[in-house]
């Protein structure tokens, strides 16, 4: 503490340590924060009620839903998410978020509130502890015990949250912590971590390597990830010149939809466990692999051995961590997706020409005519992809933004929904979190007040994070929730068809809530739809709403996600929806106790 | 291969194991060290040996030392997961330097009387390892060296009363005029 009062009470950078998170949040640039009170966090609360003007704070129904909003809000914005919350419980429904964004590389700053320093350790009151807690799951954390730390920790955190491959980090604030006075400064260049620099820019040697194998290439493809979205909108607009330029065939991952529009004529769609067959074919025939921002994640590679055998494989990403991880490559690069492809670019215009491939596209041609995501029609249910088609008709052109739950529904939605922007579309890749979709959606709008705003749902998944359409009607949010509604936990099931002998354990819902009813109940709109023949007419209605909206979409109860390859299966050993008869689906899950 | 019904491949991995000797630079702040074992703990890494200590107090740099076993691609996994710790500046591999001194400090306890504790004195002495306490029925001996050398003495000293043994795990350092 200062020692004469008089010599600091006009100073303006004299402040309790609330205010100090406050004004930190707002010379971050920080216009939305996310949370839920509690004891521990009362002077921050109070601080926040003096500062509505310049910071507007959501109050969520759980705490999980301040994170996923904060998530969604950082996916579509590229800025932090911004998240307060209080201690003991507070801090541990934010794990969930905490753990999500830590695996899709999501910045976010979480403020907790934590007990009084000289309680610490004592099992007090909504003690927990927080730091330890969230270790595991945050980029980094910090418990400030001292308010000469506040400012530069505050700094450090939006740094450190931001920087590199983004990551949320967590500042547990003791109560005594917010109550004293301090020294505040605002946010200096010099305010980085001391030992966290990650490197930006490409080594050029290996750019080189990179461009002569590139130019080399016969069967050449880029397979692009959610780091191109981190990097930011000249990263996307880079990877669409790179495309023209050498005329390649790319694919991209569940993160990284978008970054290339999916109208491009050299798009092949997504790849993985639930890519296309030219997709998956593509990267297990290639030569030379452009691996840009992704991180061979095992829903991509399928079993790791047989993956893409005969290439040359590239790596461009900024952690080094994710080169080498799961698959050798031959010319890793670090540094930032938007420097080195600009790099690259430039290398490439001055000193290589594209290569031939036309008998390449030839055998793409052939792969994309087997129509791997073709499915049958029918006029009276609805199949949850023809579903997603329409709604795809008719908000295209619009301004929307689309976020997902978890199963099926989500994979349908990367599959049949086509992105042409980057940051339009929001999903828990690496989790898998149930009840990302709604919270996340209430993030996005909040970003983006007057755009269209989905969360294509599944029914089990949204019963999870349900409670937030009460933050949707409260700050008038207009989300719109997109049920696939199949009854079942459609993604277990079909596991379970497929591996366990069609034991339905445990993944039907046996008491569904009435969705229009409960829309009802929080003040927003119900629809619900049976027919295919009522759905465009509901559709449009839905998007003409100026509310939030629960939309009951009652589909086909059975329907399996194909084309799919099985685990432990090679890329080329996909099972496509035509071909998947009982037969064919024992045969490409033999090997274990499949179907048995 | 029987694979069992799972969303995940299981697969065996035939690599061999190599132990390798990491230093590493941190800043010396709460829960650095913490963080440094949850990553091994959390992603399955092996510690066969860690040592740390505040090198730099001004600076407030400690210095880790650990020992490590793991195929290649995890040894350069575990490389570059601490390199990118936030708390981290700097992760060299001493094993491929080829270039470093490796030494722990071990404190060993026998009880014995008459013939075993002159065979200890005189172990000792071929060890180069100092009686730091004594009792008519007891000794503790310091021994520094490599772990091998180490090891080596404790192996020798077991049929003689061997009681305890306490010992500091690896620091390492390397050769020559230059700073890691
Ligand atoms: C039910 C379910 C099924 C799934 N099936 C599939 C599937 O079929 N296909 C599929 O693709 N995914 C699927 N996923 C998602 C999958 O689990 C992974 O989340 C996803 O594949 C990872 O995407 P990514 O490789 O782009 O990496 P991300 O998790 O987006 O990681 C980004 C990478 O880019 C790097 N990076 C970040 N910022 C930068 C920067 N500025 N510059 C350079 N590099 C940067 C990071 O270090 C990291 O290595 C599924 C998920 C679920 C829940
Ligand atoms: C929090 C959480 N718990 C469990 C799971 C495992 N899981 C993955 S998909 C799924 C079923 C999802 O069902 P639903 O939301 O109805 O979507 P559908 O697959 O039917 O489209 C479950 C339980 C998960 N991903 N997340």
């Amino acid at each position: 503490m200062t020692t004469a009062a008089s010599d600091t009470s006009h100073d303006p950078n004299q402040m309790t340590g609330a205010a100090m998170i406050v004004r930190a949040m707002i010379d971050h640039g920080v216009k939305h924060i996310f949370g839920y009170p509690g004891g521990a966090v009362l002077p921050i609360y109070d601080e926040l009620f003096m500062q509505q003007e310049h910071l507007q704070h959501i109050l969520v129904r759980h705490e999980q839903g301040a994170g996923h909003a904060a998530e969604g809000y950082a996916r579509s914005t590229g800025k932090p998410g911004v998240v307060l919350v209080t201690s003991g419980p507070g801090a541990t429904n934010m794990v969930t978020p905490l753990a999500d964004a830590l695996m899709d590389s999501i910045p976010l700053v979480c403020i907790t509130g934590q007990v009084p320093t000289h309680l610490i350790g004592n099992d007090a009151f909504q003690e927990c502890d927080t730091v330890g807690i969230t270790r595991p799951c945050t980029k980094h954390n910090w418990l400030v015990r001292d308010i000469k730390d506040l400012a530069r920790v505050l700094h450090e955190a939006f740094y450190v949250a931001t920087s590199g491959r983004p990551g949320p980090v967590v500042v547990d604030v003791p109560k005594d912590v917010q109550f004293a006075t301090g020294t505040y400064h605002p946010p200096r260049k010099a305010d980085v971590h001391v030992s966290y620099t990650p490197r930006l820019k490409g080594d050029a040697a290996q750019i080189r390597k990179a461009v002569a194998l590139l130019a080399g290439a016969k069967r050449p493809i880029i397979y692009s990830g959610g780091g191109v979205i981190n990097s930011g909108n000249e990263a996307s607009k880079l990877l669409r010149e790179l495309v023209e330029v050498t005329d390649f065939p790319i694919t991209s991952t569940l993160m990284g939809l978008g970054a290339y529009p999916a109208s491009g004529k050299n798009w092949l769609g997504m790849l993985g466990m639930h890519g296309t067959y030219e997709a998956n074919m593509a990267m297990h025939d290639c030569d030379v692999m452009l691996c840009i921002g992704a991180r061979f994640d095992d829903r991509i590679t399928g079993r790791t051995d047989a993956f893409s055998p005969n290439s040359k494989k590239i790596h461009i990403d900024i952690d080094p961590s994710s080169i080498n991880k799961n698959i050798r490559v031959d010319v890793p690069i670090i540094g930032d997706v938007a420097s080195v492809l600009g790099d690259l670019l430039s290398v490439f215009k001055a000193e290589a020409k594209k290569p031939r491939i036309d008998p390449w596209w030839f055998e793409i041609g052939r792969w994309r005519a087997r129509n791997s995501l073709a499915y049958k029609k029918n006029n009276d249910v609805i199949l949850p992809q023809f579903a997603i088609q329409r709604l795809y008709e008719a908000v295209r052109g619009r301004d929307t933004y689309i976020t997902t739950e978890v199963g099926q529904h989500q994979m349908w939605a990367a599959q049949f929904f086509g992105f042409e922007q980057p940051k339009r579309w929001m999903t828990s890749g690496g989790l898998g979190t149930m009840g990302y979709g709604l919270p996340a959606a209430l993030g996005v709008q909040v970003a983006h007040p007057d755009s269209l705003v989905i969360d294509i749902a599944g029914d089990a998944s949204v019963q999870m994070t349900m409670q937030e359409m009460s933050t949707a009607v409260q700050y008038e949010l207009p989300i719109k929730i997109f049920i696939l509604n199949n009854n079942h936990m459609g993604m277990v099931r079909q596991w379970q068809q497929l591996l366990h002998g069609n034991r339905l354990s445990h993944s039907y819902s046996e008491a569904m809530p009435d969705f229009v009813k409960l829309a009802d109940a929080y003040g927003a709109v119900g629809f619900q739809v049976f027919k295919p023949a009522d759905l465009d007419g509901a559709i449009m209605e839905m998007i003409k709403v100026k509310k939030p909206v629960l939309f009951d979409c009652r589909v086909a109860s059975l329907e399996n996600c194909f084309p799919m390859i099985p685990s432990g299966k090679a890329h080329n050993e996909m099972l496509l929806p035509a071909e998947a008869n009982d037969e064919t689906t024992a045969a490409a899950f033999a090997g274990g106790k499949a179907l048995v | 291969m029987n694979q069992p019904a799972s969303a995940y491949f299981m697969e065996e991995r035939h690599d061999s194991n190599e132990t390798h000797t990491l230093s590493v630079l941190v800043q010396n702040e709460p829960g650095v060290l913490a963080r440094v074992i949850g990553l091994f703990s959390g992603r399955g890494y092996n510690i066969e040996s860690l040592t740390v200590s505040e090198t730099e107090a001004q600076k407030h740099v400690s210095r880790i030392t650990i020992v490590t076993t793991g195929t290649p691609m995890v040894i350069q996994q575990i490389k570059h997961q601490l390199d990118r710790m936030v708390p981290v500046y700097r992760v060299v591999d001493m094993t491929l330097t080829g270039r470093s001194i490796e030494r722990e400090l071990a404190m060993v306890k026998l009880r014995g009387t008459g013939e075993h504790r002159i065979e200890a004195l005189r172990m000792a002495e071929a060890f180069r390892a100092r009686v730091i306490d004594a009792t008519t029925e007891s000794f503790v001996f310091e021994i520094t060296g490599n772990s091998a050398k180490i090891n080596q003495f404790i192996d020798l000293m077991r049929p003689l009363g061997l009681v305890e043994v306490s010992r500091t795990g690896v620091a390492a350092i390397g050769r020559g005029a230059e700073g890691m």
